[in-house]
């Protein structure tokens, strides 16, 4: 539980995203996610163009030991996905905030990020599902 | 070493081949080989040596005891191997007609008419050829059901998250859509989330139970009539049948389709990859939509006469599943296997397969271990998670899994399932001694205490097998599986 920024927000699913300052937002998976998996082998990520809603399935990420569906933390359209996983999906584990990103979307609606969890709701998230 | 690897050009084994060679003349030219086949080019005591000492890197029941949660890994009886490799079994060819078939289409029928009691269902087909092509079966007829009504609005199935990972899969690869419902903290499915999920496009639900939580499913009658209610139909999957057989029936509980692994519950060789059995159960409103063929008896009066039906008798029938009906083989062992048990013994089979799982988890429990659900009774399986492990020792359920096979056991199922984190899933069945389940409990007890004073030992595990600890990430990023000369 020791890696969750504070400038990030959080589904309870253990997705993150990042407002960037054009106006577009990055998903990925949290650090505590990927530990949960063990090391990730692939992932899947939606198709660059395509509509994706919050809430909605938009991947795959496959370790070792588990398949976890990704739940995208906010509605809009794809605009870029990280083509690096392809070869290296070991980023997910090694640099989950800033490498092992997934995909970036052009925010269809702010207000979706009200819905979403700050890092001290998360955190608490985590710690209720430890136990 | 591959036995192409050992091999000399020029080297052959022909002391068993044909002195004779046959003419062949009806092949057409073009089809004819031009160049030799690339075969291994080895001495007979060569094959004899490469195979034998293959076979004995085996990890099988006849060597030893293989807890494999989820799998039902019991001892096959040799007398049921060896009824069912009765030369007129063996040599009768599969097209032969059904006068010159009678025999094998008594087993057939008879082992249809024990599975429908054993399972409280109005029909059955023994033509899926493993687990997952019964799952397909079943979830198409709940498809066929449907669209003969009229009714296409359909297009969801609910499956629990405690589900098999083959039953999303079977719905996606049926056109469904999946639904997935919580499981609570006590094992039981969130019957409220259930109610809110259902409605005029549910087709049905997937269920286990008992569930792979190893737990019975308690509001099983609640979900049925929830589901029925909404238009629903409920399949359920045969994989934990074990633990119910001949005590609880899926067709009481208000399912209207089922598979069942004959692989496992019924004896037969499993684990093998192959060959399998999963044939289908169903409801009277499933019973036209059966795959084909299967075995009838024709009303001519006197003696029985035994026949396929096809297509013509099922006109619904969602059709062939194979090109002949099922594996002959392993439905036959499954037919010897319960006519050896009768009534009395299936009731034995859950029984001591239910006492075995809770003897052994009431053991590990006392030796420190901690039980997914310690307050629910196991049913023939049951789970123990290793997350106190981890965290204080840092040795995992896996660590755990690889040492077991020093000391000569399968390890049970790991991570399996997905929502208890570092799970092991074991499951002893009926056919083990109580030395045997013993011996287990020994076995994990030294390996906590190697945990808590060589972390290290753990974590390096296996020694003592062909191979040494894999590196599953390297096999998953890097998938190599083809042969290359």
């Amino acid at each position: 539980m020791s890696n969750i920024p504070a400038e990030l927000k959080y589904l309870s699913s253990h997705e993150w995203v990042r407002v960037e300052h054009d106006g577009t937002a990055t998903v990925g998976i949290t650090y505590n996610a990927q530990d949960l998996l063990g090391d990730v082998v692939f992932v899947e990520l939606p198709e660059v163009g395509s509509e994706l809603n919050a809430g909605e399935e938009a991947g795959v990420v496959e370790s070792v030991k588990a398949a976890s569906d990704i739940f995208s933390p906010v509605s809009g359209e794809v605009l870029e996905i990280n083509e690096n996983l392809e070869e290296s999906p070991d980023f997910v584990n090694s640099d989950p905030y800033n490498e092992g990103w997934f995909y970036k979307v052009k925010l269809a609606d702010e207000s979706d990020l009200d819905d979403l969890l700050d890092a001290e709701a998360y955190a608490a998230a985590c710690e209720a599902e430890d136990h | 070493m591959l036995i192409f690897e050992r091999g000399v050009t020029g080297r052959n084994a022909t002391a068993q081949a044909p002195l004779v060679k046959a003419e062949v003349t009806s092949i057409p030219a073009e089809l004819m080989r031009k160049s030799k086949a690339k075969l291994p080019e080895v001495s007979e005591l060569q094959v004899v040596r490469h195979y034998t000492n293959l076979s004995r890197k085996n990890f099988s029941i006849d060597t030893q005891f293989y807890p494999l949660g989820s799998c039902t890994m019991k001892y096959n009886p040799r007398g049921a191997h060896k009824v069912a490799s009765l030369p007129g079994f063996l040599s009768r060819h599969p097209l032969a007609p059904e006068s010159h078939s009678q025999g094998y289409l008594t087993c057939v029928y008879e082992l249809q008419e024990i599975l429908k009691e054993v399972t409280g269902m109005a029909g059955v087909s023994l033509s899926p050829m493993a687990g997952a092509q019964g799952e397909f079966a079943g979830v198409a007829m709940i498809k066929a059901y449907h669209d003969k009504r009229g009714d296409h609005e359909r297009c969801e199935i609910i499956v629990p998250i405690a589900a098999h990972g083959t039953n999303p899969a079977t719905a996606v690869m049926c056109g469904y859509k999946v639904k997935e419902i919580p499981v609570l903290n006590d094992g039981d499915v969130d019957v409220e989330a259930l109610k809110e999920a259902v409605g005029p496009q549910t087709a049905g639900i997937m269920m286990t139970n008992p569930s792979t939580c190893g737990v019975f499913e308690r509001q099983i009658e609640v979900i049925a009539k929830v589901v029925h209610d909404a238009g629903g139909l409920l399949y359920y999957d045969g994989a934990n049948l074990n633990a119910i057989l001949g005590k609880v029936r899926p067709g009481d509980m208000g399912f209207d389709v089922l598979h069942m692994n004959l692989h496992k519950t019924f004896a037969t060789p499993h684990g093998g990859g192959g060959p399998g059995s999963g044939p289908v159960a169903v409801g009277e409103r499933l019973l036209p939509y059966l795959p084909t063929p299967i075995a009838g008896i024709e009303d001519a009066g006197g003696e029985p006469d035994y026949c396929w039906l096809g297509q013509e008798a099922l006109p619904d029938s969602i059709g062939r599943l194979s090109a002949f009906m099922g594996n002959a083989g392993i439905i036959l062992r499954a037919y010897i296997y319960a006519l050896f048990l009768g009534r009395d013994g299936m009731h034995r089979v859950s029984e001591f397969s239910t006492l075995n799982a809770n003897y052994m988890a009431k053991k590990l429990s006392d030796a420190g271990f901690d039980l997914a659900y310690d307050d629910r009774r196991a049913t023939h399986e049951f789970i123990i998670t290793m997350s106190k492990q981890a965290k204080e020792l840092g040795v995992t359920a896996m660590d755990f899994a690889k040492r077991l096979l020093d000391y000569g056991y399968h390890a049970p199922t790991t991570y399996f399932p997905l929502l208890v984190p570092e799970c092991l899933l074991i499951e002893p069945t009926e056919t083990e001694s109580i030395d045997e389940l013993d011996g287990f409990v020994e076995a994990m007890t030294q390996i906590l205490k190697e945990a808590e004073s060589s972390a290290d030992l753990v974590k390096g595990a296996p020694y003592s097998q062909p191979v040494k600890r894999l590196d599953d990430v390297k096999a998953a990023r890097e998938l190599d599986v083809a042969y290359k000369a």
